[in-house]
């Protein structure tokens, strides 16, 4: 039974580094985890070692400097698996709302010196670029879910891909529904579950950070949201979030913008 | 048709490989044997049954059971690779161990088919179903009439058991008819739809009894033809797939109007389950 | 509830209600009442005997539910909330079997079985008991019968309350199913402005209530509860015809009303979770992270989900017509086929707790108009 440990890398692009803190926050499951694969490149955690063969590399963070653009190659050519890990990886990121705007702009106007800033237009998802074996959504990523995505790798089987809505979680949690007892605009009908419903299970509305569910019926879902008195601009921010160029979700605001509304 | 007892909805038995071989680049047969010696001399069941196969820490998945039922060599469930499990279990070998539930669900009508011509239609993986009544056929062949095996597939190098074909082929009173729609150098039999070769077949639809399994689409196609050439519908019978996961009737996903398909299933007769094949979505 | 046998009803006065709560723990039950939660009145545990809230009330319409108050502040003047009795029966997640591997890897398989405690829940509806009549029409059914589902059910105490103040979106009179419980309860109350007419239903319920040492409720009581159930019938301002609607659906299968009522769909899977007969689970497993164990789960599941229709490399329902045609052809159609009755008990809840609001009587006015009653 015995056979060589996976070599595992944990990459990061342009991210605040909360997915890989999920990783390092799983406490004793980390260690058991260290026992069954080999941590070769994982800088948050201390091994450094970027530029070597592995057989599973996440990735977590976009594609927004040009040196991103080499590196996420070099990474795929060195990578027997490659899993895109986060909003960042998977849709871009909270970064890539610069996509829709003058990005220039606005470092010109936060930045001193603008000159010192070499990023690229518009931040981009993993997959953009390079070939990606699996998409785990979130932001940031669940610890449970890591798990979950590592356990099938060892098992040789690809990872468990749900994509069914955050209402299936949230209902057996056994939450009520937020939107229908509080009248709030809740993104569960259209996202991804894995996060557990912690928003719902707060009394909040889900703000749709693990991305597009399948099926996602964002016309009806923003159809509701004005009823609930939303705005028009305010219903184009519900889908422009974190997750703004997961393909769904902009095309949801794109109609909306396009309708005049937003 | 015969349902003898399913083992339970309990936890799996331990099983072991013990052949592997491969029939084409994703397909593979898989020979299996309960770990309990007492367990695997009781294990009984009808063709057209189902096992349920287990992968440790990944899941099951339902699997027709291939082989002879008085075959001893081992309960054989042809599978394809497509999903999570299958994927996991092609790349199993001889000694490694799996779950094994079952048999499930209602078989082939073998008791209407004595004396009578059986008319086996099957498209791609769907000859996995139906082979072990080929094989129970040719077992007690004097007891039916002619034996009309027509099998479709996608592409010739989707034919999987090919010398098995030839072999039957020569076998008197026994016509074989293999389509691909689209062929391959060196490939013998017909090329174009499955379809194409229904009137080819000889029997007499009066005293025949017919088995479908394989698309949808392709089992509605040859049941228009089948009763266009005067065969009773109540002689008609398919084997239908679902998404099962209890394989006992309880979770509800293979639910077909009233039936539970693995339960009620997963043969029926085609007055059974006419109405609502001619809708997609159920 | 009323039976014309004499004594069977008794009166249990409102200051009394705490001393059933109390025999209730006595006997070692943990005892459910309705609590707020998220702006909603759930099943939750009582930390006393005296802990049952009075003048809770919910106005409820399609995709709306809002908390009121009873100007009257009854204990139990309210319509039901998203889930009653299912998730005590029918766990939302639960581990079925384990198994074991070893460094050589073979497997050993064992059942898990069902933790529950006794349960006593008290405030569930008529409706909620045909519901549960048919879950356990599908889960101990002969030759399959669920050991867990099995477990947690018998484990059940259910006091039930006659509804008063029916929701708008109720319509359990036209179903069958309600405003006054009839049967599948241990306890059942009504009440009234001074307390509760209360009989028995089983004999566990029929100890506990002579263990009160009550007194017979008045003919005059028990015809004002009567009279209560009878006006909150008539109370009700929806309903579905009182025939088997399977012939009419099944004919009406490509009917365009399913792909109008598919745009609005969300596919949420909401209805299914708080339909109290929706039965689906999947399964799945869980492995543990060392590599030597699995445990084999199941979960409440949704035919509007993805996986539902999923099969070796394609989608049966792929579109969220098929799905909600689906859902809405078993429960109200072919459900006839497996249980000898629709699956609808007129609770509402699917109503109420849809994110769009899609009005089940509505969606079945639309499909059957023009058929002949």
């Amino acid at each position: 039974m015995e056979t060589p440990k996976p070599r595992v890398a944990v990459h990061k692009f342009s991210s605040c580094d909360g997915c890989q803190l999920a990783l390092l926050n799983l406490g004793e499951d980390l260690l058991t985890l260290a026992e069954r694969v080999e941590l070769v490149h994982f800088a948050e955690a201390g091994p450094l070692d970027p530029d070597t063969e592995v057989d599973v590399a996440f990735v977590e963070g976009s594609v927004s400097t040009p040196e991103d653009i080499e590196r996420i190659q070099h990474i795929r050519q060195h990578s027997r698996l490659l899993i895109a890990i986060g909003a960042c990886a998977t849709a871009g990121g909270i970064q890539a709302l610069r996509n829709g705007a003058d990005g220039a702009q606005w470092i010109a106007q936060i930045y001193s010196h603008p000159e010192a800033i070499s990023s690229l237009a518009q931040s981009t998802p993993i997959a953009s670029h390079v070939k990606v074996d699996f998409e785990l959504w979130g932001c940031p990523v669940s610890g449970v879910q890591m798990l979950a995505v590592v356990n099938s790798l060892l098992l040789g089987v690809a990872p468990r891909d749900n994509a069914d809505k955050v209402c299936t979680e949230c209902k057996r949690n056994g939450y009520p529904c937020v939107m229908v007892s509080r009248g709030i605009a809740c993104m569960g009908p259209v996202t991804r579950a894995g996060c557990g419903a912690l928003c719902p299970g707060l009394g909040r509305d889900c703000y749709g950070c693990y991305g597009p569910a399948e099926n996602a019926n964002t016309d009806a879902l923003a159809a509701q949201f004005a009823s609930l008195g939303l705005t028009p601009l305010d219903i184009v921010q519900r889908f422009q979030s974190i997750n703004s160029q997961a393909p769904v979700f902009l095309a949801a605001a794109d109609k909306l913008r396009m309708r005049g509304d937003g | 048709m015969s349902a003898p007892p399913a083992m339970d909805s309990g936890p799996p038995h331990a099983a072991s490989v013990v052949a592997r071989s491969q029939e084409s680049p994703t397909i593979f047969t898989l020979k299996l044997r309960l770990d309990d010696a007492a367990a695997q001399a009781a294990y009984r069941f009808a063709p057209g049954q189902f096992n349920m196969l287990y992968l440790y820490g990944v899941g099951e998945v339902p699997i027709s059971i291939m082989t002879d039922p008085e075959a001893r060599d081992g309960i054989g469930h042809t599978i394809r690779a497509v999903g999570r499990v299958t994927r996991g279990l092609a790349a199993l070998q001889p000694g490694d161990r799996v779950g094994l539930r079952g048999p499930f669900g209602r078989g082939w009508p073998l008791q209407e088919m004595g004396g009578r011509d059986v008319v086996l239609v099957t498209g791609g993986l769907g000859c996995a179903p139906a082979v072990s009544v080929i094989h129970y056929v040719l077992r007690r062949r004097e007891r039916f009439g002619k034996l009309v095996i027509i099998q479709g597939v996608k592409h010739a190098d989707d034919l999987i058991w090919r010398e098995q074909y030839d072999r039957w082929a020569k076998l008197p009173d026994t016509q074989v008819l293999v389509a691909a729609d689209e062929g391959a150098a060196l490939w013998p039999w017909h090329v174009g739809r499955v379809t194409e070769l229904f009137d080819l077949a000889r029997f007499n639809p009066a005293r025949a009894v017919a088995m479908m399994c394989g698309p949808e689409g392709m089992m509605r196609v040859t049941a228009e033809h089948l009763l266009a050439r005067g065969l009773p519908e109540s002689s008609l019978y398919l084997s239908m797939e679902r998404n099962m996961q209890c394989a006992v009737g309880r979770c509800g996903h293979c639910q077909f109007g009233g039936a539970f398909v693995c339960r009620d299933g997963p043969v029926f007769n085609w007055g059974e389950a006419k109405t609502l094949l001619a809708h997609r979505g159920f | 509830m009323f039976s014309s046998q004499p004594n069977h009803a008794r009166f249990l006065p409102l200051a009394q209600l705490h001393t059933l709560v109390a025999k209730l723990m006595q006997l070692a039950y943990q005892c459910l009442g309705p609590a707020v939660e998220n702006g909603a009145i759930v099943m939750r545990e009582l930390d006393a005997p005296d802990g049952l809230p009075r003048g809770l009330q919910a106005e409820q319409s399609p995709g709306r539910y809002r908390l009121t108050r009873d100007p009257l502040n009854r204990y139990f003047a309210w319509a039901n909330g998203p889930q009653a009795i299912k998730p005590q029966a029918f766990a939302p997640k639960e581990s079925l079997w384990r198994v074991e591997r070893d460094d050589a890897g073979a497997l050993q398989f064992a059942a898990v079985e069902a933790v529950a405690p006794a349960q006593a829940i008290i405030g569930v509806r008529a409706c909620d008991l045909a519901a549960l009549a048919l879950q356990d029409a599908h889960f101990l059914s002969a030759g399959r019968r669920d050991a867990h589902y099995a477990k947690r059910r018998e484990l059940l105490f259910l006091v039930a309350v006659q509804c008063a103040e029916p929701g708008a979106t109720c319509f359990c009179a036209s179903t069958g199913d309600g405003p006054t419980p009839t049967a599948g309860y241990d306890l059942a109350l009504a009440e009234l402005a001074e307390g509760f007419v209360a009989v028995a239903g089983s004999a566990k319920g029929g100890a506990v209530l002579d263990a009160l040492n009550l007194s017979p409720a008045t003919p005059q009581q028990i015809d004002a509860a009567r009279q209560q159930g009878q006006a909150a019938a008539a109370a009700q301002t929806r309903s579905l015809p009182g025939r088997n609607l399977r012939e009419a659906l099944m004919s009406r299968l490509e009917h365009p009303r399913w792909d109008e009522v598919a745009a609005r769909c969300l596919a949420c899977g909401n209805c299914t979770a708080v339909c109290p007969t929706c039965f689906c689970h999947a399964e799945a497993d869980e492995p543990a992270l060392d590599g030597q164990s699995s445990r084999h789960e199941r979960v409440w599941d949704s035919c509007f989900g993805e996986s539902h229709g999923y099969l070796h490399g394609f989608n049966v329902r792929s579109d969220i017509r098929s799905r909600y045609r689906q859902w809405f052809t078993h429960k109200l159609a072919t459900w006839h086929d497996q249980f000898g009755r629709s699956g609808c008990v007129g609770c509402g809840r699917c109503i109420a707790w849809c994110p769009v609001g899609i009005d089940l009587t509505e969606e079945v006015a639309a499909l059957t108009a023009g058929v002949q009653p």
